[in-house]
């Protein structure tokens, strides 16, 4: 198919593709999703999580939303391994970033290193692409603006008010673009999150992470019991919405909502 | 003729340092900070060449907080000292060294232990219940001997600390512009407000 065009990284096929930057984006859209929201005054990261096996230990497993510098955060999608070594060098670039200037990096000059590292891995021999896309999210210095970014294999970015990335994107992306709406609260722009998320993780509370940004305050991940009653209410709401659409069926609907909720993922999408 | 010294206590540490920033005999500024905060707690107070001692406390305070991005972990007052004798100790042995002293005051957040590295730049590191470098080691380190305890409590140490800074008043020849005081306890490190104005004449 690809008839030795995917061979060798800096190859161009006769028609203009560079095949080995299209599969990094299929082993994006393979890996678990990652969603974005921007609110008014903060901005909130939420992640699907993998469901853990038995005898694996949840609290010191490395999540899919890492601090980049106090300011900004970065979930990804996609390989998880790829993704460890380029956090860590958005790190050491923030860090350095600091000591030659004395200023903590704006989002938008992290976002830019993170691009250009993706795509430095695209034109030189030797090394195969980034196997993610990043969400890149915080508050540059002495401002009060929330930033959210995209990051791709081959290099691209872009800003964003709402985006997800990974596995069923372009649901969770059509659901946002139906739903999100200008200088949300905190609590809206997290339920804008979770909801968007519960579009694609069947799981509930337990597969969901999710992370808030706000000016100044540096990462907080929400805990479990939170997402839960995020969750249960948004269930509710669900339920309601569907009782009201159908007079009369309200049992039956309510049941059926209930009943969409369980369903298991399908096995075998390892792709991290 | 910079004037740094160190006390712990029961659950604190103080750092305190000379205001005077100095070229040869002129003084240049009367509010200069030789310290510098490594990370939420671990304070780092610095002298020595004048280029130097900026340049290695803003590269150590980079790495440490790296090291901390990285591993998502917080380094602890020892981890940071040996950290930092390390980095000096390199640097002693490399084409050109860091002229530095140096002295690191911690807390540690899980124990709520405070600790006092006292570390010179020929990198000899030691744990000290209290430490000066330069000429107030010579005035105040008899004080601390007299007076010292482990377990003092924060205004028993100011009270020593005050006692250090009046002889080193009478006794050096030369105004160093008063000193900042910083401290250290488990919530993290403030600067403490330490009145300097009174004016202590030679016997």
């Amino acid at each position: 198919m690809a008839s030795g065009y995917d061979r060798a990284l800096s190859v161009f096929s006769p028609d203009g593709h560079v095949f080995q930057v299209e599969y990094a984006l299929e082993a994006v859209k393979r890996g678990t999703c990652a969603v974005a929201v921007k609110g008014g005054s903060i901005v909130v990261l939420g992640c699907e999580k993998r469901s853990a096996m038995k005898l694996q230990d949840t609290r010191i497993t490395p999540s899919k939303i890492c601090l980049v510098d106090n300011h900004v955060a970065l979930a990804f999608a996609g390989l998880n391994a790829d993704a460890r070594i380029l956090v860590d060098k958005a790190r050491l670039e923030a860090q350095s970033h600091r000591l030659t200037v004395e200023d903590a990096v704006s989002i938008e000059y992290i976002t830019k290193y993170v691009a250009s590292v993706q795509q430095r891995y695209t034109q030189s021999g030797g090394v195969r692409p980034f196997g993610i896309s990043t969400l890149i999210v915080g508050f540059d210095p002495n401002d009060k603006t929330p930033r959210l970014y995209q990051t791709e294999p081959s290099g691209i970015y872009s800003a964003w008010k709402a985006n997800a990335i990974g596995r069923s994107s372009k649901t969770v992306r059509e659901f946002l673009e139906r739903n999100h709406k200008p200088d949300m609260d905190r609590e809206e722009t997290i339920k804008l999150t979770v909801k968007s998320l519960l579009e694609v993780v069947q799981t509930g509370a337990k597969n969901i992470e999710i992370a808030i940004m706000a000016p100044g305050m540096g990462i907080e991940m929400l805990p479990v019991e939170d997402i839960e009653k995020y969750v249960e209410s948004i269930n509710t709401e669900k339920q309601e919405e569907a009782a009201t659409r159908r007079p009369g069926g309200g049992r039956a609907a309510a049941g059926g909502a209930g009943a969409a909720t369980i369903p298991t993922r399908p096995a075998g999408e390892s792709a991290e | 003729m910079e004037v740094l010294l160190g006390i712990t206590g029961k659950d604190f540490t103080i750092i305190c340092a000379s205001k005077a920033a100095m070229r040869g005999a002129t003084i240049l500024k009367a509010s200069d900070d030789k310290t510098r905060n490594l990370n939420k707690h671990n304070l780092m107070a610095y002298s020595g060449e004048a280029g130097d001692t900026t340049q290695f406390a803003e590269y150590v305070q980079a790495n440490v907080q790296l090291y901390s991005m990285r591993s998502g972990t917080h380094l602890g007052p020892d981890a940071v000292a040996n950290f930092v004798r390390g980095e000096v100790a390199k640097a002693l042995r490399s084409r050109r060294p860091y002229n530095v002293n140096l002295l690191l005051g911690g807390v540690d957040p899980t124990t709520g232990k405070p600790s006092l590295y006292w570390c010179d730049y020929l990198a000899a590191l030691a744990k000290l219940p209290y430490a000066a470098h330069g000429y107030a080691q010579y005035y105040c380190l008899s004080i601390l001997d007299k007076h010292h305890h482990p377990d003092i409590e924060l205004d028993q140490g100011l009270k020593i600390l005050r006692m250090c800074t009046d002889e080193l008043k009478r006794r050096l020849p030369i105004d160093f512009k008063g000193v900042l005081v910083k401290i250290i306890t488990k919530d993290g490190i403030r600067e403490h407000d330490y009145v300097d104005d009174k004016q202590i004449l030679p016997a």
